[in-house]
């Protein structure tokens, strides 16, 4: 239901005041496309991200390598080299792969927080190969634009083509979640979650579960690549302090933990939330109204930063579940006294009364 | 060969500013399994500390003299951040180790959100005395005096977080608490207190080696995102030497120095490797995690 009415958005031309960001109030206007898209892009991500994360329990701080490798690769595909579509995607997600599967190994040698801090340097590696700019691939500091004279007119990232760009990105992920969904509830998922809860007792029930947490790293990465190639075509540039810092890492980490870390709509909820508010923040630190505050009050709040950690702090000490945790707790708080009440209405306790 | 020795001889300091960086963060970790992510936010925060002190004081005290209440500031500066955070964003949540490192992630993106609303990406310089600029003549080599302060400082700073480990009693509190959390509390000691001491210690290095850093290799600048780029050094410099052991972050300090300098003299050089030396201290990473998960002078615990 919910996805049909996001899939017809970009047709409609509705007035919403207030709900989307300044000028942007016009439901199909191409910025508003453009936010949503961002959206639904990193709900993909993070959807992948809480495989690992929230469902298999590694904390790894280094996402945003794979992230970049999608952009990067995808982007020296087409531009560099002027490759077509297919053929740059399938070289993408295969390099992508490799990337994981062989970092992934390494990394997974040690757990708990030196895999966290050994992800977090392997990200910063590729983070400075990117700014190196080796044999003039990457464009280093300036980055890279896409130009591709092959890409088929739908994608090439002109205002007329928001439209397409944003039904690929819900695509995205709708197959996400599909994938997702699909892991997470096979026997693997239920793995997944058994080394989140307990990994000596797998060890002892005869499962290792070095090949499990690295299949669960994999696929996390491959969808942040995919993710990379969605971002490409929404932005249509790649800068390495955009697309490859540890700021997208702790970006995706804060979405999982907001919507509610180890639930699947959570991570896409938390998302969502966390890339509206942040363009909603900075569209209005920049109204006229804004700019006349004196500056005690008017420099934090023109930080979606610092508003957005203040936040995150906040949910971590006080919300521990998440978005997705404090529905779960409302509702069966609602469902607690009908439960309680249907126990008293029944025969067998007033039997027990009399 | 001058040029050797004075390679060899920045390598040094560079690794004494990882060590201040880095044990801080090992002993957080040995002592209470948390991740601190707001360790570059105590660097960055040391820094500035100490430059408000030199630009807001009278210059009657003189050079030197800033200078040397710069220093004090920058670590009292990292050890106030640090037991603030300790006391009021890492206590409610013992017990939920995630929710801890979590905790400091998003402290440390607010604040830094804060540090850039504040001072923009511009970043200020911290007066300093004029020797400091200028070089010693050893041998056939002119090293830098302030690779001597930063090697000075580091050392002192070994022995004495030796000494106090070793020697007093809540030094040996906390070395016990790094073998054994368990069984120190229940020998009914407080292990609250030493967990604030630890962050309270580490804080005030991690302010001393912000400074450091922005004296010795930023040109005396000192910008909002410099504690979490020298952050990331530290992590490395931990996992490499082994979670919770000093002197194994000292060993390691000293070998990434090495690296980072070697690399990128001799091939930095060429077009395409101006980042060798951060690469190759990734690689070396690596390499450590091959052969020793543990890293170098990790318990097998």
């Amino acid at each position: 239901m919910l996805l049909l009415l996001f899939a017809v958005v970009p047709l409609v031309g509705w007035h919403v005041p207030w709900v989307l960001p300044g000028t942007l109030d016009v439901v199909n206007s191409t910025g508003t496309l453009e936010v949503l898209a961002l959206c639904f892009m990193f709900a993909g991500i993070a959807l992948g991200y809480d495989v690992m994360f929230g469902f298999t329990g590694l904390l790894s701080l280094g996402p945003v390598l794979y992230f970049a490798s999608g952009v990067y690769v995808f982007d020296i595909a087409l531009t560099r080299w002027q490759w077509p579509l297919f053929p740059a995607l399938a070289l993408t997600l295969v390099v992508s792969f490799v990337l994981a599967l062989v970092l992934g190994a390494i990394a997974l040698r040690v757990d708990g927080i030196a895999f966290a801090m050994v992800t977090l340097a392997f990200a910063q590696a590729f983070f400075y190969l990117i700014e190196d700019n080796p044999h003039n691939l990457t464009g280093g500091d300036t980055g890279l634009a896409v130009s591709n004279l092959r890409l088929p007119s739908i994608l090439s990232g002109a205002v007329a083509n928001t439209r397409s760009i944003y039904w690929i990105a819900l695509a995205f992920l709708v197959v996400t979640y599909a994938v997702v969904w699909l892991v997470t509830e096979s026997v693997t998922g239920h793995v997944f979650v058994a080394i989140r809860e307990n990994e000596a007792r797998l060890n002892v029930l005869g499962i290792r579960p070095f090949r499990f947490k690295l299949a669960s790293y994999v696929l996390s990465s491959l969808i942040a690549s995919a993710g990379g190639v969605v971002y490409l075509l929404i932005i249509g540039t790649a800068v390495p302090s955009a697309v490859a810092s540890t700021t997208v890492t702790l970006s995706v980490l804060i979405m999982v933990v907001l919507g509610g870390a180890g639930t699947r709509w959570g991570a896409v909820a938390g998302a969502i939330i966390y890339v509206y508010l942040q363009q909603y923040l900075l569209k209005i630190a920049a109204l006229p109204s804004f700019t006349t505050l004196p500056a005690p009050l008017r420099v934090p709040l023109s930080q979606p930063q610092f508003l957005l950690g203040a936040l995150f702090v906040l949910f971590v000490i006080f919300v521990p579940g998440g978005i997705a945790g404090l529905v779960g707790r409302l509702s069966t708080k609602r469902a607690a006294p009908s439960l309680a009440s249907r126990w008293r209405d029944s025969k067998v306790a007033k039997a027990i009364e009399k | 060969m001058s040029v050797f020795l004075s390679i060899t001889f920045s390598g040094v300091a560079l690794g004494a500013i990882y060590f201040l960086a880095a044990s801080g963060l090992s002993l957080i970790y040995g002592l209470m399994d948390i991740l601190n992510f707001a360790h570059g936010l105590f660097m960055t925060l040391g820094a500035y500390a100490g430059w408000a002190v030199a630009v807001h004081l009278p210059s009657s005290i003189g050079a030197p003299g800033l200078f040397a209440l710069s220093v004090v500031a920058a670590v009292l500066g990292g050890a106030l951040a640090a037991g603030i955070t300790e006391v009021l964003f890492i206590r409610p949540l013992y017990g939920r180790p995630v929710s801890q490192i979590l905790v400091t992630i998003g402290l440390d993106l607010a604040v830094v959100g804060l540090l850039l609303g504040g001072f923009g990406s511009n970043s200020v310089r911290i007066p300093v005395p004029l020797w400091l600029i200028e070089a010693t003549k050893v041998g056939s080599a002119n090293l830098p005096n302030v690779d001597f302060l930063a090697i000075a400082l580091g050392l002192a700073v070994l022995f004495s977080l030796e000494w106090f480990l070793r020697r007093t009693r809540y030094g040996i509190i906390i070395r016990a608490g790094v073998e054994n959390r368990d069984m120190v509390s229940a020998l009914g000691i407080d292990v609250g207190k030493a967990f604030t001491l630890v962050f309270v210690i580490g804080g005030a290095m991690a302010g001393l080696a912000g400074l450091l850093y922005a004296v010795v290799f930023s040109g005396d600048l000192v910008s909002p995102l410099q504690g979490d780029s020298l952050l990331i050094f530290a992590f490395i410099v931990v996992v490499i030497g082994g979670l919770g052991s000093i002197r194994g972050s000292a060993l390691a300090a000293l070998i990434v120095g090495f690296v980072q300098d070697y690399t990128n003299l001799y091939l930095g050089g060429h077009s395409g490797f101006a980042e060798v030396g951060n690469l190759s201290v990734v690689l070396l990473l690596a390499l450590v995690l091959e052969w020793r998960p543990r890293g170098l002078m990790g318990s097998v615990a």
